[in-house]
């Protein structure tokens, strides 16, 4: 590698005076100022009065989704609170005289199913993990409550904020028609 | 002096303080204001007074313009937490504070901030013809330059007070360039005490009210000598204000503060009301010297308009000569205001080198070229 010399200019008098350094900070500043006085560029949003519009696949809070037919997808298998880094995920499943699962090719669904969200880091790594896609993190930022305990989201509030999943993949339908195409499978001879 | 004088004049110096408090208060807004805009940012829009916010236009105007964000920053430094760190000395800490703001304060006291109000007889006491200045002293300069050189001892005992580094480097560097700024204003105003022949501030007034603001070819321009008389006064007045910024540790000047080197500076370590009382200290300080501006080159309270430059003989005429006094501190203070965000600070070396080396020299060139002007106007 060469050695680069920049040459340092002279600076003239003129320059020296600090004068057309005056002038040019005056031009830029009063360009600016002028410029968001009248709106004519418009920088800053407004936070809470104007709504802020997330991009897609935007890492918010973790929230359960049920599917189509209005049923719980998670099935309770608990990987996402084995895979949880700060152990947010707090899962109660329902045991062998438990409640059975709202949908058919579903074993169980969790009894509890709960978030502390002040310990939650946003991670995704749920919704990485999750072989059911039950747990999405969607467009919510902006968490507040009044207590500790309020920021603890249980299962009922986290299926009515997921609220309802509308991916293509709908894994279990066309598992569910596999098995119907079965049935009725023409067996010859 | 009897006893309504000297109510009056408590009343005189009240008025002035209040005035002078709140006009720093909204020059912190106006500081906030103009920094915004300047960066694309909206500033201070928030707080809304009860009652008056929810007027439909004038309200949210109001709001958006936030004229009522002093109220709240000062009751909010009020009730804040007064925390005192474990290293600091604490009688010197407690001090500084009082040290920085009380020299701001008192060069308010020799500025004629109006010619003169007509007030006859106010409930039954005769009050009558009465100068709008506090202290009317013959040595009004001698004494400001006095008391603003006191200044720098409130920020250097806050660096030494402070007791860890950035506080420290930041007194350091504050007396080194108050006291080097100090003696280049000293001298910048020697040519207009020479024009005028007086050192009270009041007769520098009707100096140019006789003759015109310095600014502005003071001397009727009939002899040659007078258009260099002027750029003298000119040349005067350009190293008063740089001086007058390197005094308020303004930006360029900023080096006991320079946050982005020193944290905060000589106020470091303070916090609630001790550090707003450093702010109001900067601000008031920041409008004595435009005052002081304003009082020896442009005028003070005289306007062009025959009638209002002279003294005034009735309430009206002298109420309106306040009101100029004041547009006209407020246009400087402005120029202040927006020089903080328009250029980058001076490097320790370049501010002496400036000071010292460049300033200082060309003050004293002024003052004797001013000198040979005058001689030339008056003995050919």
């Amino acid at each position: 590698m060469g050695k680069k010399v920049v040459e340092r200019k002279e600076l003239s008098l003129w320059e020296r005076s600090y004068v057309p350094a005056l002038i040019g900070g005056f031009n830029v500043t009063r360009k600016h100022f002028l410029d968001t006085i009248f709106g004519r560029k418009k920088v800053c949003q407004q936070y809470p009065e104007e709504p802020t519009i997330v991009p897609e696949n935007y890492r918010g809070a973790p929230y359960l989704v049920k599917d189509t037919d209005d049923n719980t997808k998670c099935v309770s298998c608990q990987l996402c609170e084995f895979v949880c880094p700060p152990k947010a995920i707090k899962i109660t499943p329902p045991g062998v005289d438990g409640q059975p699962a709202d949908r058919a090719n579903a074993e169980k669904m969790p009894e509890e199913f709960e978030i502390n969200m002040l310990r939650c880091i946003f991670c995704g790594f749920c919704q990485e993990v999750c072989p059911e896609e039950a747990i999405f993190l969607l467009d919510d930022f902006s968490l507040t409550g009044g207590s500790r305990e309020e920021m603890i989201y249980d299962k009922e509030k986290l299926l009515s904020l997921g609220g309802t999943n509308h991916s293509p993949i709908k894994k279990w339908e066309h598992k569910q028609k596999e098995a119907e195409a079965q049935d009725v499978f023409p067996v010859e001879e | 002096m009897d006893w309504e004088l000297i109510v009056f004049n408590c009343v005189k110096v009240l008025v002035v303080f209040g005035v002078a408090l709140t006009g720093c208060a909204y020059a912190v807004l106006a500081e906030r204001k103009v920094s915004a805009l300047i960066q694309d940012r909206v500033g201070p829009n928030r707080v809304a007074f009860p009652l008056i916010g929810s007027i439909p236009v004038i309200g949210p105007f109001l709001t958006k313009l936030g004229i009522w964000q002093p109220l709240v920053d000062g009751l909010k430094t009020l009730v804040k937490e007064d925390y005192t760190p474990d290293h600091v000395r604490k009688v010197y800490y407690w001090l500084a504070p009082m040290i920085a703001m009380l020299p701001a304060i008192l060069v308010l006291a020799v500025i004629p901030f109006g010619s003169t109000l007509n007030f006859g007889s106010v409930a039954g006491y005769e009050i009558g013809v009465q100068k709008m200045v506090i202290a009317d002293l013959n040595v009004g300069i001698l004494y400001t330059f006095g008391i603003v050189s006191l200044s720098v001892y409130g920020i250097v005992l806050a660096g030494y007070a402070a007791n860890s580094k950035y506080p420290f480097l930041g007194g350091i560097r504050s007396s080194a360039q108050m006291i080097s700024y100090e003696i280049a204003m000293g001298m910048s105003v020697i040519p207009v005490f020479m024009m005028v022949g007086d050192l009270n501030l009041g007769e520098i007034i009707k100096y140019q009210s006789d003759n015109s603001w310095m600014l502005f070819l003071p001397g009727a321009g009939q002899h040659p000598a007078d258009f260099g008389i002027w750029a003298c006064m000119l040349v005067s007045f350009i190293i008063f204000t740089v001086a007058a910024f390197a005094e308020t540790n303004r930006l360029p000047f900023d080096l006991p503060e320079a946050e982005t080197e020193l944290v905060a500076g000589f106020n470091t370590e303070y916090s609630s009301m001790r550090f707003a009382i450093f702010f109001m200290g900067e601000y008031i300080a920041m409008i004595a010297g435009c005052a002081m501006i304003v009082v020896l080159f442009c005028g003070g309270w005289m306007l062009p308009i025959p009638g209002y430059d002279v003294r005034a003989q009735d309430l009206t005429t002298g109420l309106i000569q306040i009101l100029s006094f004041g547009v006209k501190t407020a246009f400087f203070l402005g120029i202040m205001i927006w020089v903080r965000w328009m250029l980058p600070r001076f490097r320790y070396d370049q501010l002496m080198d400036l000071g010292w080396r460049r300033i200082l020299p060309l003050a004293l060139a002024n003052i004797v070229l001013t000198a040979v002007f005058i001689f030339w106007k008056h003995a050919v």
